[in-house]
């Protein structure tokens, strides 16, 4: 199975990512798969003209594309021309090529928050007109129109994340090679099921922490990250704290907040990302499957029962108060 | 363009989209134009928000320097408020700093620059067999091991700072993690495998002997691990000649602690080194896509010019220290820090041989002070203090990413961000020509490159591209 990859409107930084696969390594484990890439920007070894004349023939069809790898997001602007980035040495944008492309792919996969939905790249004002391959924001319909289906009838896959995980990636291309992934597979916002039906929150550390609402105050501090820092960890899709990243790391084991950065529109959560908006002292945004009467009460009664080891870890940066080991009986 | 020029793109092997035009005369290089066709607007996005967004936002300019986007940003803010991080908090930001920018030079080293080498331009070589067996893109042994030795290293990362890229672990007062003895012995043994990764592997020596290196001729000599065949290659090749830069270099310092930087700041110009001041920069707008007048960052602005009007040629601005150019990157870091080696090679001027070996010597020197900061971990001790920023200030954040000096300059205003410049190491070095005319440090390294018969994409000119180790997405951000 053969992979064009292009580096539109990102950082580069899923492709940095996925290169920490291990065991084995991103290579020999796509190798293994039967997975080749006819050319990525950041490995391969053609440059320049070699490159044009792959491009042409893939889009001739020349050469069958198996899957279309986008990885950034697509710049529209300046005044819809997507001249914001023009693919080097083409004279044509990054948006034209595309749209052009796409329809040759038997798979179209959107690498990153910045491809799925825009992402970081459509923060602020957008000021370059970002959109992702096939959704604005919550939108669908973005660079490619929302009815978009590839050949194989699926529409734009999107590994969303910010960056993705390096196994979010590998994963869904040799789950596409072995031809294990149809379309409920994929969640309402076109996200890989095996990592988006998990939440953030699951395998989290400050589990404990958040089972009594023993809060962290500020930044470092071990208890739960919802009630004042901006955690979105109970609302995020995500392994995140199942799998791990770069050995056993993640963002709450690392004390600072999820800030849902596999869904669209996280780049503008209309807060600073660190601090829980509140409407009379309740946090904006509880856990969405649960009923707002039913949480506020349950928290009420488990604040009230926080035992102080809890309640003292939860605004230290170490632990504190250690469990206490039962005593045998006599 | 006249029919001598060649437009060079997709270039790739560099992090990011790149394209060269060049004219060609005699078989040589007679001018470069170098277009950073990529603009997303970095600066004006985060003007109105809250300045602690920049930690969040500021990182994903660059999925390759995240970690220096993030320090210049945590920098920026502390200055701006007045403080300084907690000394261990500071102690684990250079640690997480280190450990990106030694993987940056590992990752450049074997899957951005020698698979070049691997090109069947080179066949005949008595070193191409060798080259394609460890180097070839994507396939090679180097790369594979390479790979895996760098995201081992990035355990440390995950460990304190929870992923990479794209941290918030690093803050002005501190980091977020307090590490445990535990964690410093897991570092320490990362660490100690690392130092096993690049003895057997990249020197085939000690990392101090690499150190220990003081002239361009015992550089010449070294044939140990593939650190050797790349001096094997670059004797062959005459790498040491190809692609010379400006001749003045200039560090911002890396990884501050205190008031000290492990590798200090500077100016190298002739022979010696000078301090540096940053009011001294101005980034110059004639040949750039911007609007607007030529300013210092902390006045500057970013307006894209939508009509791409000419002479503009690219989205980077121009930035210039006292009107003149300078070139950045672990070689000038290595030479301002008054590295025998690295002063010895600079007698004749930087070229693809020195700016390689001046990140082989930054990787073995690099792997020497993650081990000291690792030691000096103290559990006890105290990693994040809370920081209140003013409701009006400037801060300026300096900091050397793998690939050269990246600042960040922030105006708070009523609470905001009212102003954010950044100029990032690729900015200087790949900058399109100023109001003078003079090109910047990349497109005066192009010429007199040789173009052999046939070639479109001239193997000189990729050489010299990548010597740079240029991060395109940070150049306009």
């Amino acid at each position: 199975m053969n992979v064009l990859w292009l580096q539109s409107a990102g950082c580069g930084g899923c492709t940095m990512s996925l290169l920490c696969a291990e065991g084995p390594n991103v290579f020999d484990l796509l190798d293994g798969a039967g997975i080749e890439f006819l050319w990525h920007p950041a490995l391969s070894e053609a440059t320049g003209g070699e490159v044009l004349s792959l491009l042409g023939a893939v889009e001739s069809g020349e050469i069958p594309l198996d899957i279309l790898a986008v990885e950034g997001s697509i710049l529209t602007g300046p005044k819809g021309t997507g001249r914001f980035h023009m693919l080097s040495g083409t004279g044509r944008s990054m948006l034209d090529w595309v749209k052009s492309l796409a329809p040759k792919a038997q798979h179209v996969m959107a690498v990153g928050t910045c491809a799925t939905y825009g992402g970081i790249t459509s923060a602020g004002g957008n000021p370059a007109s970002a959109v992702g391959v096939q959704y604005d924001g919550h939108h669908r319909g973005g660079a490619l129109p929302a009815e978009f289906c590839s050949r194989s009838g699926l529409p734009v896959i999107n590994v969303a994340g910010c960056p993705t995980h390096p196994d979010w990636v590998t994963e869904t291309l040799l789950l596409l090679a072995a031809g294990h992934l149809e379309a409920e597979a994929l969640d309402s916002l076109g996200r890989p099921r095996f990592y988006a039906d998990h939440l953030v929150h699951h395998a989290c550390p400050k589990n404990e922490y958040y089972e009594y609402k023993a809060s962290a105050q500020s930044l470092s501090q071990l208890g739960c990250m919802m009630e004042h820092l901006g955690c979105i960890g109970t609302q995020a899709v995500g392994d995140c704290n199942i799998r791990g990243w770069n050995g056993d790391g993640s963002c709450t084991r690392a004390g600072y907040p999820c800030i849902n950065c596999t869904a669209p529109e996280f780049e503008e959560p209309n807060h600073p990302f660190t601090e829980t908006p509140k409407f009379a002292g309740i946090p904006v945004g509880l856990p969405t499957d649960m009923p707002k009467a039913w949480f506020m009460a349950l928290a009420s009664l488990s604040k009230a029962a926080t035992p102080k080891r809890i309640e003292e870890n939860a605004v230290s940066d170490r632990i504190t108060v250690p469990p206490q080991v039962k005593a045998r009986k006599p | 363009m006249s029919a001598g020029d060649l437009l060079v793109g997709p270039f790739n092997r560099v992090e990011g989209d790149l394209e060269v035009r060049l004219e060609i005369e005699d078989a040589r290089v007679k001018a470069a134009y170098v277009n950073s066709p990529l603009f997303r607007g970095f600066e004006p996005m985060l003007l109105g928000k809250s300045p602690m967004d920049a930690l969040t936002i500021t990182p994903r300019i660059c999925g390759i320097c995240s970690i220096s986007q993030s320090a210049a940003a945590a920098q920026a803010l502390a200055n701006a408020a007045g403080i300084q991080p907690t000394p261990q908090g500071a102690l684990i930001a250079a640690l997480l700093h280190g450990v990106e920018n030694m993987c940056d030079h590992l990752t450049h080293f074997n899957l951005f620059f020698m698979p070049d080498f691997a090109r069947p331009g080179y066949a005949g070589r008595l070193w191409h067999e060798r080259a394609m067996a460890r180097f070839t893109a994507m396939k090679g042994s180097a790369l594979r091991q390479a790979t895996e030795a760098r995201a081992q290293l990035l355990h440390i990362v995950g460990l304190l700072g929870g992923k990479w890229p794209h941290t918030l672990a690093i803050q002005p007062g501190g980091v977020t993690r307090a590490p445990t003895a535990r964690d410093r012995i897991r570092i320490g043994s990362t660490l100690t495998a690392f130092r096993r990764y690049l003895e057997d592997v990249v020197f085939g020596a000690p990392v101090e002997a690499f150190i220990e290196l003081t002239s361009t001729n015992e550089l010449r000599a070294w044939t140990r691990g593939d650190a050797g065949l790349f001096i094997e290659i670059a004797n062959d090749l005459e790498l040491g000649r190809m692609g010379i830069g400006p001749g003045r270099y200039m560090s911002f310092g890396a990884y501050p602690q205190g008031n000290a930087r492990s590798f200090g700041p500077g100016v190298w110009e002739d022979g010696s080194v000078r301090p540096l001041d940053t009011a001294d920069i101005r980034e110059d707008l004639s040949h750039a896509w911007m609007l607007g007048e030529d300013a210092h960052p902390t006045r500057g602005q970013t307006a894209p010019d939508e009509d791409m009007s000419e002479p503009g040629y690219s989205w980077c601005k121009a930035p210039r220290l006292a009107g003149q150019t300078v070139e950045t990157g672990a070689f000038a870091r290595q030479l301002v820090d008054g590295h025998a080696l690295a002063n010895d090679l600079a007698t004749q001027g930087s070229s693809v041989l020195a700016r390689v070996a001046g990140r082989l010597l930054e990787i073995a020197r690099t792997q020497l002070l993650l081990e000291r900061w690792a030691d000096a971990i103290v559990p006890e001790k105290r990693f994040l203090d809370e920081v209140t920023l003013p409701n009006h200030g400037e801060g300026e954040g300096l900091v050397e990413a793998a690939r050269g000096s990246l600042g960040h300059w922030l105006r708070i205003e009523e609470g905001r961000i009212a102003g954010y410049q950044i100029i990032a190491p690729t900015t200087w070095n790949f900058s399109p020509r100023d109001g003078d005319g003079t090109p910047g440090p990349l497109e005066a390294a192009l010429v007199g490159a040789k173009v052999e018969p046939g070639e479109d994409t001239p193997l000189a000119v990729q050489h010299i591209v990548r010597s740079f180790d240029p991060c395109m997405v940070c150049t306009v951000h």
